[in-house]
């Protein structure tokens, strides 16, 4: 890849997958805003599975670089950063779930590289991820009692 | 023969780091293996949400002591995106410059700790010299030899030092040299080539589809890198190529490593003629805006990404790193099995493992 590759590759530039991901998911997937090499998108938890399939296996988003849980304090967040190296453009997805129901798919089966993110995610917030190969707590011990990043665990000068 | 599990650490010479790989062996042969991490969780993520913005400065360049400099840069830069902050064009070559300077400096102590996995102690010694060099020049700049509090949201803290670009030219000058040399020393050893060659296979699918970044990809092929795939700083306007090689294995990664350090040299000449005068650092809001920003860059490790949410108070609602390592370290099952137990420190020291990144 030399300077002037980004004229030279057959990639879709972002305005292409925005058009091709609302025209196959017209439901449950909102565009939050568009901007050199970055799509920002909302997405519903029920078809988060089926969209990260679709843009591995149609849009070519073939690596996952960050997998995350936030705590909003009234609902939790799965944010969902994608790469895709044929087209140049990361793809940043925000999940809401509600916090008493704290369940989301795992997209561990299509990326091999979401799986510790998921564990990650779980040992720090309790999110559970349905199928995922083996949701265990990662950093902490096995009898841990809490999730520590969750915004009610408070730290001594919080 | 019966199958057996094996922890390898948490103490033990080839772990570089506090953590603990588990082999399961079937005679000599690796059936299995699962490394577990976590013995240096500090919980980096949550003590930052107690810190006002430039407080954490200082605490992103220990999540790396190899690659300081790198992590500061990478807090920085997501601060900006989210501050919306422009900076100066001098500070963008001076953290090019002492970015590339670091990575040669971190390369040198991958070298240097391969080496005394392979039993190569003359390379460990060689390369912990050069790298004093560069720690003496990071010094210069920013007084710290390795934990350097030198980034700066919108800008670098100082300028450089005087004479800089001459003791730097002169560096690189003799360093180059002295490449030639480590070059002759691993590769004109047999043993180190038996010990690396066609060890640790990890093809180039696999590699994507696990998440592995940085010289580990480059080694099975690939051939990405963010400084080119996502520029960030100036590195769009400089003139470098990517360094692969087609062979992933172990030796792969090596070669791609040693490339890396010329390239880094080469950067660093061409970010010094390029270089403009004028102010290296703006002045930036104390409390940010309510909105989600995101950065990333090629650490001399692989990819690392920060995700920021920012609340319109002076410290951050919820600050994540992504490290190349953690998800590195979770493919190395892969690139383990099939092979016996002796390669274990010639596969794990190609990793280039560093705990304070992958545990935070």
């Amino acid at each position: 890849m030399n300077t002037t590759a980004s004229q030279e590759t057959s990639g879709l530039t972002e305005e292409a997958i925005v058009d091709v991901v609302r025209r196959a998911f017209p439901e449950g997937v909102t565009i939050g805003g568009v901007a050199p090499r970055r799509i920002f998108a909302r997405a519903d938890r029920a078809i988060i599975y089926k969209l990260c399939e679709f843009l591995k296996n149609q849009l070519r988003f073939e690596h996952v670089s960050c997998v995350t849980g936030v705590d909003r304090i009234d609902r939790f967040q799965v944010v969902y950063h994608l790469s895709s190296y044929e087209n140049r453009c990361v793809l940043e997805i925000t999940v809401d779930i509600p916090r008493d129901d704290p369940e989301i798919d795992s997209v561990s089966p299509l990326w091999g590289g979401a799986n510790w993110h998921e564990r990650e995610t779980y040992d720090m917030f309790g999110i559970r991820f349905k199928n995922h190969p083996r949701l265990e707590r990662i950093f902490l011990p096995e009898d841990t009692q809490f999730f520590p990043f969750r915004k009610d665990f408070k730290l001594g000068r919080q | 023969m019966a199958e057996m599990w094996i922890n390898m650490g948490p103490q033990h010479p080839m772990t570089h780091g506090l953590w603990n790989l588990r082999v399961k062996v079937d005679g000599e042969t690796i059936v299995d293996a699962e490394p577990v991490v976590g013995y240096l969780h500090r919980g980096w993520e949550k003590l930052v949400e107690n810190r006002m913005y430039p407080q954490i400065i200082p605490l992103s360049d220990r999540l790396c002591y190899g690659a300081s400099m790198s992590w500061s840069h990478l807090y920085c830069l997501t601060i900006e995106e989210l501050m919306d902050v422009e900076v100066p064009e001098r500070a963008e070559y001076i953290r090019v410059i002492v970015l590339e300077l670091q990575r040669i400096a971190s390369h040198l102590m991958w070298l240097a700790a391969f080496g005394t996995d392979l039993g190569l102690l003359t390379g460990f010694v060689y390369a912990m010299r050069e790298r004093e060099l560069f720690l003496d020049l990071l010094q210069s700049v920013s007084g710290a030899r390795m934990t350097y509090n030198y980034m700066r949201i919108g800008g670098v803290r100082n300028d450089l030092p005087p004479n800089f670009e001459r003791d730097c030219l002169r560096t690189l000058d003799y360093f180059e040299k002295k490449l030639d040399e480590y070059e002759q020393i691993y590769d004109g050893s047999d043993i180190f080539l038996m010990r690396t060659q066609d060890i640790g296979y990890l093809k180039p699918a696999d590699a994507i589809n696990l998440g592995v970044t940085g010289p580990t990809l480059r080694g099975s092929g690939v051939k990405i890198d963010i400084r080119k795939h996502d520029p960030y700083s100036v590195y769009e306007e400089l003139d470098w190529e990517i360094c692969t090689h087609p062979d992933c294995d172990c030796y792969a990664r090596y070669r791609v490593r040693m490339d890396e350090m010329r390239m880094s040299c080469q950067i660093i000449r061409e970010a010094f003629k390029k270089m403009p005068d004028g102010p290296v650092r703006v002045k930036v809001p104390r409390h940010a805006p309510k909105r989600t920003a995101f950065a990333r860059v090629e650490d001399p490790r692989g990819e690392g990404l920060m995700y920021v949410i920012g609340d319109g108070t002076d410290k951050p609602f919820r600050l994540k790193v992504r490290s190349p390592i953690f998800v590195t370290v979770s493919a190395v099952p892969i690139m383990l099995r099939g092979y016996k137990v002796a390669d274990v420190p010639a596969i794990m020291g190609s990793v280039d493992m560093c705990l304070g990144e992958t545990d935070r």
